[in-house]
């Protein structure tokens, strides 16, 4: 039987993974903006995500808060050790956000061009960024015996920590590409299913070194590894979609390619996940001074009724999110109402 | 400057220009529960303008509130560490359920809404137009039902060092909760009934699309008179009542009272000066505010002077906000009489001073939203959870002074950039008016 901090740290993962599995694509549509041309390209780019984007990104407010309700003392130690890191990724994702809204207002190339930037950057600064973090916490910042942060901004910048943002920035594009294989038609789809491939080129090349340094940066996410199923679960399933997910595009069958990103992203969480716990943070001053699952939570009380919480909402979350999908399913079409 | 005094200047900064939105979308989005009822039920074809026009406003004002909203989220943990440790046990629990019951609903059914046209059945699509407004609402009661527990936290006890859960249904029905809800949703309604109103105003000014503006006009018009009235009392003197009981110190603040008395009076106006504390040029009736606090006119109140100094709030700007947010209530609730009445009569149409007015008072439910709030906030200090922890107690301690500074610019040109471009915009859409009304329908 879980207690209910593992389940916590269950469900603040599956928060998380239903974060990058939606706004990822959101994410990675917004990098892919970057190098699309033309005005109708542009604009089908948007509305691909404009219904939906806004729920996407609600997976993050609630990941955070629920972060914050479960562990708050990792919420508390990582949210300010990660000050100017957070700034400018709030900043970007406030930009991407207006962008959408603003783009289209008003008739001019000039306002039109500077929203493109802001969208396509306001999505790109957050998928790198938020690599960043993540590659940070997987490799350990430095925690006193506090809980607090004795970092700096510039030390967050470590080649591992960049390692994984490029790696985040190239496994959410490519989701983005795949997500709009499925939303486009014609040119545009030949040209999102090669940014597709190659894409995926780059994220398992990058996969693997990332992992080859993990392993001389971070050896004690790999102590008893092998020996856990989960860990075998996760893995398999990773290996499994990353080697389909190319056969599915050359195949044209765009919706299963889209699956299985969506399994990749998962995959790729989990089996960093996996390699966690029952760390949180781990500490590089002294891996003693780590936050973990027991040392950073809430009370059992809190925990409990936050799973009540839980199981009372999300079913509901999940039903509603799939009914809304499914009315907005098909190919982008530009109407009165779009952006 | 030092860091406590920048974390709550970056606090103050982006929880206001934040707190400009929602108001906003709350009030329109359940005036647009209505509209979209009236042109589905009645086949109104005005009715179903309105809604697309007023939709369009409401995305835009929803990406705003959307944008700045994520940042409140997170700022607990970056600037407010300590603030985040000792109240981790309770804080996050609605911080999180706001997101799994309100705002996933609100958002998801905001793209239904607006994208939704033509893709779903109309019974759907005005569902999803209730379904963002229950959200919305929802949504109000979990942030407000955080923010209540700072002023009167209860379902606690203190133990290892930080507030940990006892109950939870204490610590969400906290003394302070609903009373501050129904004051902060009904001040959206008024501000959304104010838009709504003063928004037809200027397209009748304009001689646009009379027939449909005289509908968004009387139906702003309406809500705005019983949500205004309604906001004074009872949610406004109940909420008042509320801070008497609950917190003293507040109370004598912003009601300007500095020495205990018996038979308390009510300030009608004054200007306060702080050191020492006394009012001066002052307008007041006798035995009032005992009455109104405690229902007796001589019941004893205590003033500013019973409490330590370092344990009372800033007294000019809490006197100050709260007196002139009145001030805007009672112009609220006296406006919306004049134009219900000329409404009634069928002289609103051709008294065009007051339809300037109404225009020109668009941004007032704003500015008394943000008064409020001032007065609340403000009112609470120098505790961040009252009684409990202070506010200089609570902050990051990673976090450098210089740090916060650039956080500051960095959000402060933002916030004037995009709050600029938001009125820009607006006004833009404003001139343009509604959509002609050749559009087919879209509803199979």
């Amino acid at each position: 039987m879980m207690d209910l901090n593992s389940i916590w740290f269950l469900l603040i993962g599956v928060l998380l993974t239903g974060y990058a599995i939606l706004d990822g694509f959101d994410l990675g549509v917004g990098a892919l903006h970057l190098f699309t041309r033309g005005e109708a390209d542009r604009r089908t780019l948007i509305n691909a995500i404009a219904p939906v984007w806004d729920g996407n990104e609600v997976w993050l407010l609630t990941g955070g808060g629920a972060l914050f309700a479960a562990f708050p003392a990792v919420y508390a130690t990582v949210f300010s050790g990660f000050y100017l890191a957070l700034v400018l990724l709030l900043l970007a994702l406030i930009f991407r956000a207006v962008a959408m809204e603003f783009r289209g207002k008003v008739d001019s190339p000039g306002w039109r061009t500077f929203w493109d930037w802001s969208f396509g950057l306001g999505s790109a600064l957050p998928a790198l960024l938020l690599g960043v973090a993540f590659g940070n916490i997987l490799r350990g910042i430095p925690i006193d015996a506090a809980g607090t942060f004795t970092g700096s901004f510039f030390g967050l910048l470590n080649p591992y920590a960049v390692l994984i943002g490029l790696l985040s920035l190239t496994l959410f594009s490519m989701h983005g590409a795949t997500y709009l294989t499925v939303k486009t038609d014609g040119d545009l789809r030949k040209q999102m299913t090669g940014y597709a491939s190659r894409l995926w080129m780059a994220f398992i090349l990058l996969y693997i070194i990332a992992t080859a340094y993990s392993l001389l940066e971070a050896p004690f996410l790999f102590r008893d590894l092998l020996g856990n199923p989960i860990f075998w679960v996760f893995f398999i399933l990773f290996l499994a979609a990353g080697l389909l997910h190319p056969v599915a595009l050359k195949g044209e069958k765009f919706f299963r390619a889209f699956l299985l990103s969506c399994i990749m992203v998962a995959g790729t969480i989990g089996l960093s996940a996996v390699s966690l716990f029952p760390l949180l943070v781990p500490s590089i001053t002294d891996l003693a001074y780590s936050l973990t699952i027991y040392n950073a939570s809430s009370t059992q009380g809190t925990l409990s009724v936050m799973l009540i919480i839980a199981l009372i909402g999300m079913p509901f979350v999940i039903a509603y999110t799939w009914f809304i999908y499914r009315a907005f399913k098909g190919k982008v079409i530009l109407g009165p109402d779009s952006y | 400057m030092d860091a406590v005094l920048l974390a709550r200047l970056q606090f103050a900064l982006t929880v206001g220009f934040h707190f400009l939105f929602p108001p906003i979308t709350i009030g329109l989005a359940w005036l647009l529960v209505v509209v979209e009822t009236l042109g589905w039920r009645k086949k109104d074809e005005a009715y179903v303008r309105i809604g697309k026009f007023f939709g369009k406003i409401l995305g835009l004002t929803f990406a705003l509130g959307v944008a700045t909203g994520i940042v409140m989220e997170f700022q607990f943990g970056m600037n407010w560490e300590k603030y985040s440790r000792f109240v981790g046990d309770i804080f996050g629990a609605p911080l999180a359920a706001e997101g799994v019951f309100a705002f996933f609903l609100e958002s998801g059914f905001l793209g239904l809404y607006l994208f939704g046209r033509g893709r779903v059945s109309r019974g759907v699509h005005w569902f999803s137009s209730l379904m963002v407004a229950v959200g919305a609402t929802i949504s109000a009661f979990w942030i407000i039902v955080a923010n209540s527990w700072q002023q009167t936290p209860a379902g606690y006890e203190i133990r290892n060092g930080r507030a940990e859960l006892t109950s939870f249904a204490d610590a969400v029905f906290n003394p302070s909760t609903l009373v501050r809800y129904f004051h902060t949703v009904d001040a959206a309604l008024v501000t959304g009934a104010f838009f709504m109103a003063g928004i037809a105003a200027f397209l009748i000014l304009r001689g646009k699309e009379f027939e449909l503006a005289k509908k968004a006009l009387r139906l702003g018009v309406i809500v705005g008179l019983v949500a205004s009235i309604l906001q004074v009392v009872p949610f406004g003197h109940e909420h008042a009542r509320q801070v008497a009981r609950t917190q003293p110190e507040k109370f004598a603040a912003i009601e300007g009272l500095y020495t205990s008395q018996t038979g308390a009076p009510i300030v009608l106006f004054a200007y306060p000066m702080t050191k020492p504390p006394e009012l001066k040029a002052t307008l007041e009736i006798p035995g009032v505010l005992s009455w109104l606090a405690f229902g007796d006119p001589n019941a004893p109140i205590q003033g500013i002077n019973e409490f330590p100094p370092y344990d009372i709030p800033p007294l000019w700007l809490t006197f100050v906000s709260f007196h002139n947010m009145v001030v805007l209530g009672v112009y609220f609730i006296i406006i919306m009489k004049i134009a219900a009445w000329k409404l009634f009569r069928g002289t609103i149409w051709s008294s065009p001073k007051l339809l300037k007015l109404l225009v020109w008072s668009i941004p007032l439910p704003l500015i008394a939203c943000q008064l409020g709030w001032i007065a609340a906030e403000v009112g609470r200090q120098p505790w961040i959870v009252y009684h409990l922890l202070r506010t200089s107690d609570a902050v990051s301690v990673t976090v450098s002074a210089g740090e916060i500074l650039t956080s500051i610019i960095l959000f402060g040109l933002v916030y004037l950039f995009l709050g600029s471009l938001y009125v820009y915009l607006l006004v833009r859409k404003l001139k343009q008016g509604p959509e002609p009304a050749h559009a087919k329908e879209v509803f199979a």
